[in-house]
């Protein structure tokens, strides 16, 4: 899909234009494709107080060929290239006057990142602070990463990941996903990992070899993209969609060599029929992605029944049903299972005339809180995504000044692709990411709904 | 099966189908070819199982109109297809047969051993159908394109009459009675006296059976939509007695007609495929299977001198294939009998239950006996989904084959099928 204004303003013209007028001037977001570094230049790494996780965190870019840089001093003294990731372990946080260090060490690397880069910082969960003030100085984090973000420009972005004591070894994979091209329109985000037990090392470019994974909603839009770089990663998909959409989903389906099952996920008997079909295609399953959504906007004092139910029996019912059927059937989800839900930016921030779509997408998101401790006892994730502005076939038909001013509300200033919210949910999907759990990941660029 | 002394061969399974839902002529697929229509079938049906660059043992499927352009349709198809361009394919053409026979013929390969894998198929457009020129016309235009200066192309241009610019449409007549099919139809009905309503009552219940069979999502793995078709453009779900009762004969003439638009097929276009394989080649690719094919008779009747009925073949098939496999008419679960007209199936019915005939005719000793009418077409059939000649046998065995794995296992299901110039397929599959 086409941005026809960010191709405009990084023309030789348009930046001439853009500039002098003050306006948004969107990157050209650096996004993942197989074979990639990690990172297209060097990362400096820092920490405020004594940090314990920058060791692991140097040796984890050093063994993906990053060459790690030591910080950049106040004066702006550098040992060589520009970063293209700046880290922060604040781990050794104690009090608010800490965070002068903090400060001391981003300033001046941020001033030299480049584009398209990416600002980590890592601490500890403000929940679990020793003092008051320990609780204050990791909770200051959040509005300093979430300015941070705003403030980068050129497609870079900034993230706070928490991480408690014992959950370090849950770090590589939410590492390696914020520094690459598979969180490009992840911004602005505070996510936390926990102790998890992980497989001893996964194929880069194929993380999920030999995985079956079912992606609900997949003939068009944002399911069509999950379905592609789920087969790209190397998952056998099973793409499933409503029979309506069937010749869509076939072409999805032959396009990446997976499978078409043609199913409306709120039939009553289809947690059943899925189950019976996983079972004797591919014995069991690996990763299932509940996408399928429906809107069915009316304000709500407009708002009949058939809106509302026919939307919640899809976004949110038949997710429960699907995923509690998959919790009984016995042998059928995999050990290591990973259930990605998809939410909505509606769910977090309301939106007017959505009450319904709002509700459901909201519920979404306590659902993978509340099942994520039953999944990790199995070794299994649960996780949502809330996509924000995604330019698909439906956006592309709003009226052009909504979908422009919907797009730039964010702080990478442009809407975000089905491939953005694709990575997120891959990522999670990873044997790697056991530690994510019950976490809702936002794909929304700091969209400033809801934030 | 009761026959030891046949040496032992291995019956080829039947996977699972994929049709494009059916659509009255001139509506729905007016623009679309038969190779459009067979592509996108095989697609899907690569789609439904993971068949993607797969080079299976063959391809076997034929049309019944055809355009000279395809002379190698299903070769065409298959390159136009997901599947692998290693896998062979030839055309194959027995009228209405065409779709059943072609998946005999490929389950027959299977069962020698000559190939593990293989799908049949048959596709139809009467809106896209072939338009000839008569043989005047043609000379005038062969002379033409002959026609070596200007004058000589003035001279043949001269000759063209305007009559003969006038196209033959074909039709659906048979060559040698001139009759349409219908009206063979009507003839056989009244020879057998099938009533007007027994004839709409079966047609009700074809489209109320086919009707529910989609509401509860049946039809979700055997067809695939196509050019913004979900389901059969000719299935009413809310076809009643009545309303079928008011249509006026179109076929047989005088009081003693019964057949209408209502309780005849119409015209239709379509296409169905069927993946077949041994049990290995669906065990290695975590495959179905739905049901095996277990036996086939095709039978052919003389209706230009012989005085049967031009539909009436599948009546002598059956007892030769019943008698092969030591079976009663009784011993099945399912019967499919295609529904050319409803007055077809019926008496096709009637003969089998008829003690002269079944002695006279098929030389029996006893009549085949009748037909628990409660598992007859029991997911509706061609006079609910329409009938693109050649895509019908397709869709009989793809849904048959399910409806047979739904029952469980070891169960038995028939089928027949009634074909232009006085010919007939019958078969048998077990779960
Ligand atoms: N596009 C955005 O900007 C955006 C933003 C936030 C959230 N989302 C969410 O992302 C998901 C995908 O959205 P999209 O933009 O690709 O939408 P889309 O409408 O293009 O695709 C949704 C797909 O789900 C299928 N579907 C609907 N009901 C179904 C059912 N009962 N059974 C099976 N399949 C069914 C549809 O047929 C369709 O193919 C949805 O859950 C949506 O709510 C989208």
């Amino acid at each position: 899909m086409s941005d026809w204004y960010r191709d405009f303003a990084n023309s030789g013209f348009g930046t001439t234009i853009t500039k002098q007028l003050g306006l948004p001037r969107p990157a050209v977001l650096r996004r993942y494709e197989p074979g990639q570094p990690l990172l297209p230049g060097p990362a400096v790494i820092g920490s405020a107080g004594e940090g314990r996780l920058r060791k692991a965190l140097t040796e984890l870019l050093q063994a993906e060929g990053v060459h790690v840089q030591s910080p950049v001093t106040a004066d702006g003294a550098t040992d060589g290239e520009k970063p293209a990731a700046v880290i922060l372990d604040a781990t050794g946080l104690r009090t608010p006057a800490d965070l002068a260090s903090a400060h001391d060490f981003l300033a001046p690397a941020i001033k030299r990142l480049r584009a398209t880069g990416r600002v980590l910082i890592l601490a500890d969960p403000p929940s679990q602070a020793d003092s008051p003030a320990q609780a204050a100085a990791r909770q200051a984090l959040d509005g300093l990463v979430r300015s941070v973000a705003k403030e980068l420009r050129a497609g870079s972005t900034a993230n706070l990941i928490h991480v408690p004591e014992g959950a370090e070894g849950s770090l590589a994979s939410p590492v390696r996903f914020f520094l690459s091209g598979r969180s490009a329109y992840v911004d602005g985000q505070v996510m936390s990992v926990t102790a998890a037990e992980l497989p001893a090392e996964e194929d880069a470019d194929k993380p999920l070899a030999g995985k079956v994974a079912v992606v609900t909603g997949a003939a068009r839009g944002i399911g069509a993209a999950i379905a592609t770089v789920m087969a790209r990663d190397g998952a056998h998909v099973v793409a499933v969609d409503i029979p309506a959409a069937g010749d869509k989903l076939a072409e999805v389906a032959n396009e990446i060599g997976g499978t078409a099952l043609q199913l409306d996920i709120t039939a009553e008997d289809a947690p059943q029929r899925l189950i019976e079909h996983l079972r004797e295609r591919h014995g069991g399953v690996d990763v299932v992605v509940h996408n399928a959504g429906i809107t069915r906007d009316k304000l709500l004092v407009n708002m009949d029944a058939a809106r509302w139910n026919s939307v919640m029996a899809v976004n949110l019912q038949a997710q429960l049903d699907i995923t509690q059927a998959l919790l009984d059937a016995d042998g059928v989800l995999r050990p290591g299972a990973r259930v990605v839900c998809v939410s909505s930016q509606s769910g977090i921030a309301g939106n007017r005339g959505q009450t319904n779509y709002a509700a459901s997408k909201a519920g979404v998101i306590g659902m993978v809180r509340a099942w994520a401790p039953q999944f990790a006892e199995r070794g299994a994730t649960i996780n949502a995504v809330a996509p924000g502005f995604i330019v698909t076939d439906m956006t592309a038909k709003m009226p052009f000044g909504t979908r422009e001013v919907g797009s730039r509300l964010n702080s990478l200033q442009q809407g975000g692709l089905p491939v953005d919210v694709a990575e997120t949910i891959a990522w999670l999907s990873q044997p790697g990411s056991g530690g994510v759990n019950g976490q809702t990941v936002r794909v929304c660029g700091q969209s400033l709904l809801g934030a | 099966m009761a026959d030891t002394s046949k040496p032992a061969t291995r019956k080829a399974a039947i996977v699972g189908g994929n049709r494009i839902p059916f659509a009255r002529s001139n509506t729905a697929y007016a623009q679309a070819s038969n190779q459009d229509m067979l592509t996108a079938t095989l697609d899907g049906l690569v789609a439904r199982f993971g068949l993607q660059g797969a080079q299976l043992g063959e391809v076997v499927a034929g049309a019944v109109l055809k355009h000279s352009r395809d002379f190698n349709l299903t070769r065409e198809s298959v390159l136009g297809s997901r599947l692998s361009a290693t896998t062979p394919a030839y055309d194959v053409q027995q009228a209405c047969g065409t779709g059943l026979e072609a998946a005999i013929l490929v389950a027959n390969k299977i069962a020698l051993e000559q190939i593990e894998s293989g799908i049949a198929g048959g596709v139809d457009t009467t809106s896209d159908a072939p338009l000839a020129v008569g043989d005047d016309l043609r000379r005038v235009l062969i002379s033409l394109s002959n026609a070596k200066t200007l004058q000589d192309r003035l001279k043949a241009v001269a000759k063209i009459r305007p009559g003969q610019l006038v196209p033959e449409i074909p039709r659906n007549a048979e060559p040698r009675t001139g009759l349409a099919m219908g009206d063979h139809a009507a003839i056989t009905a009244e020879e057998w006296e099938i009533g007007r309503e027994e004839q709409d009552e079966l047609a009700v219940r074809s489209h109320q059976n086919m009707a529910a069979a989609y509401e509860r999502g049946y039809f979700d793995d055997l067809v695939t939509p196509f050019l913004g078709l979900a389901r059969d453009n000719n299935l009413r779900p809310d076809s009643s007695l009545e309303k079928l009762a008011k249509l006026k004969p179109v076929f047989g003439t005088g009081e003693g007609a019964t057949m209408t638009a209502g309780n005849s097929t119409p015209l239709t276009d379509g296409a169905s495929a069927v993946l077949l394989a041994s049990d290995e080649w669906a065990a290695e690719r975590g495959l179905p299977v739905l049901a095996h094919l277990v036996d086939a008779q095709t039978a052919a009747v003389d209706y230009v001198h012989g005085g049967e009925g031009l539909l009436m073949a599948p009546v002598y098939a059956m007892p030769v294939m019943l008698a092969r496999n030591g079976l009663s008419l009784q011993d099945f679960d399912f019967y499919e009998i295609h529904e050319a007209f409803a007055s077809t199936v019926l008496a096709t019915m009637k003969a089998w239950e008829d003690a002269a005939f079944c002695k006279d005719k098929l030389g029996l000793d006893a009549p085949l006996g009748s037909i628990d009418r409660s598992k007859l077409n029991v997911h509706g059939s061609s006079l609910a989904a329409g009938h693109p000649f050649a895509a019908t046998g397709g869709r009989i065995v793809a849904q048959l084959a399910k409806t047979l794995h739904e029952a469980g296992p070891g169960k038995r299901g028939l089928i027949s099928i009634c074909a232009a110039g006085g010919q007939g397929v019958v078969a048998i599959l077990e779960s």
